[in-house]
């Protein structure tokens, strides 16, 4: 059984479906449901068109290079569950997984399923990670998470505090600056990267270079890496790199991480050089990283010169506080990422912090798979592109273990 | 290229240890660090710092720390001590250092030298109350690391980003810190 028809269910469908391994996928909604209902109408995905490369089905139009909008993601993996014939059971919702002597019984709101093995690709992002903080913002200011964000209009006139400055915060700040609404950025840890480097796009530089595949059991503190946030990218048309400089170009104001509201006003931290010192260095051994790639594999004359960006700039003293009542803040966007949603799952196998434990996907309880988290496996895991070696990986182990049991138990 | 191992006297393999042994037992991370002060005359106090609770247990050292704070005569004192402003910057100046070190010998980097000049700005007519808008505290920190190590300018910069990222003290003066204070 699989939980989930994103591309990360959809890449397991067809890896059983090849092996003749007896499946069926489980959607609450429909295929690609998250990428339906989940997502801002200007969205486009991080990575280009030709790194969507999913088993046996991979990008085939006339921009390699551009960055699917979501009705393009949508028609793309409607496309690839059709090619593959995937048995999915949409319009139905996992409410509870539990495990008994023949593997696993999955309640769902169109009854019951019982499964030898269970693959759960249910996302990474299904609740936003709204810190505690957001309790005590004074009535009158409307928090937005960016799962219920859609469009500028939306937001009422006047100021926009955006809180996060990786991929979403930079994307929904630029936007709703250019609309009008004064925005101020709350910038914590943050991965900058240039759209563009030496004339290539930064993720075919993370693909060929090998960066994407790095594996879970080569990096040497997994647990963090697996909560660095996600590269402060857009995948605009012009393929411009929207960085903190850029957003400062445009005028918006950048503060320090959100990390207090005191009698209604807002603080922030005074660490906002050190963020930005520790992303432009991190940014320069990525680069470092393509640099030594290039010359070690002969392409240093297929790409431009090597270069380097200007630092991010901050004022002399950014602003430590913020009274809400004077500063014509009207909205908070809480930019600060997601967490998967495991209530359904009835078995134990989480850790202290509330997390599943398992060694690349694979659970802490028998035939059972995880899918689609970030550096679930490899680098790229939490990619559309990470999706096919996942897949494989786990299939290849889903079957060894249905074989193991089947001939121990006969059944 | 020196051939001998990177030594800035710091025991990395003893604290990747202890980050193992408490993850396990996040219990015995709960530590309390404390001080005692006492008025001595005028400005001056004298404070001592001596025993600290860690890893499940009451830890006591063989000696007792001792810290003189008063004001300058400037300020019409008598100058018995550094002013507990200037401790918070050696405060914050000694946990810098020690990342730096720390990291440094994690990353297998030789320190040679290690300065650090710390200046806080202060306008006073915040604490002698003469003007409400003026804050008490400082109005900012600069610190600047002179390094010599052998390693490459980026290299140096990511031990002192670094070492920013995972200090107590530079978490404490950037971040809020709820302080109650209780009377007799």
């Amino acid at each position: 059984m699989i939980i989930g028809a994103g591309h990360a269910g959809l890449a397991m469908s067809q890896c059983l479906a090849d092996r003749s391994i007896d499946h069926v996928v489980l959607e609450r909604g429909d295929v690609a449901n998250s990428w339906k209902t989940e997502r801002w109408d200007s969205l486009r995905l991080l990575t280009p068109n030709w790194q969507s490369r999913l088993p046996d089905f991979s990008y085939e139009g006339d921009d390699p290079d551009g960055y699917r909008t979501m009705p393009e993601v949508i028609d793309f993996l409607d496309g690839y569950a059709q090619t593959i014939s995937a048995p999915v059971e949409a319009q139905t919702t996992v409410t509870s997984v539990r495990a008994n002597d023949s593997g696993y019984r999955v309640g769902t709101d169109q009854g019951k399923w019982q499964c030898k093995t269970l693959v759960m690709a249910t996302g990474a992002c299904n609740i936003p990670n709204v810190p505690k903080l957001a309790d005590a913002v004074p009535a009158g200011i409307i928090s937005v998470t960016p799962m219920d964000y859609r469009n500028p209009d939306q937001i009422e006139d006047g100021g926009v505090l955006v809180v996060g400055a990786s991929a979403t915060g930079t994307q929904i700040g630029d936007e709703l600056h250019r609309s009008g609404r004064p925005v101020t950025l709350a910038v914590g840890e943050h991965i900058r990267a240039p759209r563009l480097y030496r004339g290539r796009d930064i993720e075919w530089w993370m693909d060929v270079a090998g960066v994407h595949d790095e594996r879970y059991d080569e990096i040497d503190d997994i647990n963090r890496a697996r909560r660095v946030p996600s590269l402060q990218l857009a995948g605009s048309p012009e393929r411009r790199m929207l960085d903190l400089n850029a957003l400062t170009d445009i005028g918006v104001k950048l503060c320090g991480r959100f990390v207090g509201i005191n009698d209604g006003k807002a603080q922030f931290s005074g660490s906002l050089a050190n963020q930005c010192d520790l992303s432009d260095l991190k940014m320069g051994r990525l680069l470092n990283t393509f640099d030594e790639w290039a010359a070690e594999n002969g392409i240093d004359d297929e790409v431009d010169a090597s270069h380097r960006f200007d630092a991010t700039r901050i004022e002399a003293s950014p602003p430590l506080g913020l009274d809400f009542a004077k500063s014509g803040i009207k909205t908070i966007v809480w930019a600060t990422g997601y967490r998967p949603d495991y209530s359904w799952l009835d078995v134990d196998v989480f850790d202290r912090k509330g997390n599943v434990r398992h060694v690349g996907g694979i659970v802490d309880a028998p035939g059972l798979y995880l899918m689609g988290l970030q550096f679930l496996r490899r680098r790229k895991s939490a990619l559309i592109d990470g999706a096919a070696d996942d897949a494989r990986d786990l299939s290849t182990h889903l079957a060894a273990y249905l074989d193991e049991n089947a001939a121990v138990a006969g059944s | 290229m020196s051939e001998t191992a990177v030594n800035n006297g710091v025991n990395v393999e003893a604290l990747l240890g202890a980050r193992e042994a408490l993850t396990e037992a996040p219990e015995a991370a709960q530590f309390k660090w404390r001080a005692s002060c006492e008025w001595k005359n005028g400005t001056h106090s004298h404070s001592t710092v001596e025993s600290f609770f860690g890893l499940g247990e009451e830890q006591s050292r063989t000696t007792v720390f001792n810290f003189d704070a008063d004001h300058p005569e400037v300020f019409a004192s008598e100058d018995n001590g550094a002013t507990p402003v200037e401790y918070v910057l050696v405060g914050l100046a000694s946990c810098l250092t020690a990342g730096v070190a720390a990291i440094a010998q994690h990353r297998e980097i030789q320190l040679n030298s290690v300065v650090a000049t710390l200046e806080g700005g202060m306008d006073i007519q915040g604490i002698l109350g003469i003007d409400g808008d003026v804050r008490n505290g400082f109005d900012g920190i600069k610190v600047s690391f002179k390094i010599d190590a052998d390693a490459d300018d980026d290299d140096i910069k990511a031990l002192v980003a670094q070492s920013q990222k995972r200090s107590a003290v530079y978490d404490i003066i950037t971040n809020p810190t709820n302080v109650i204070v209780e009377v007799n």
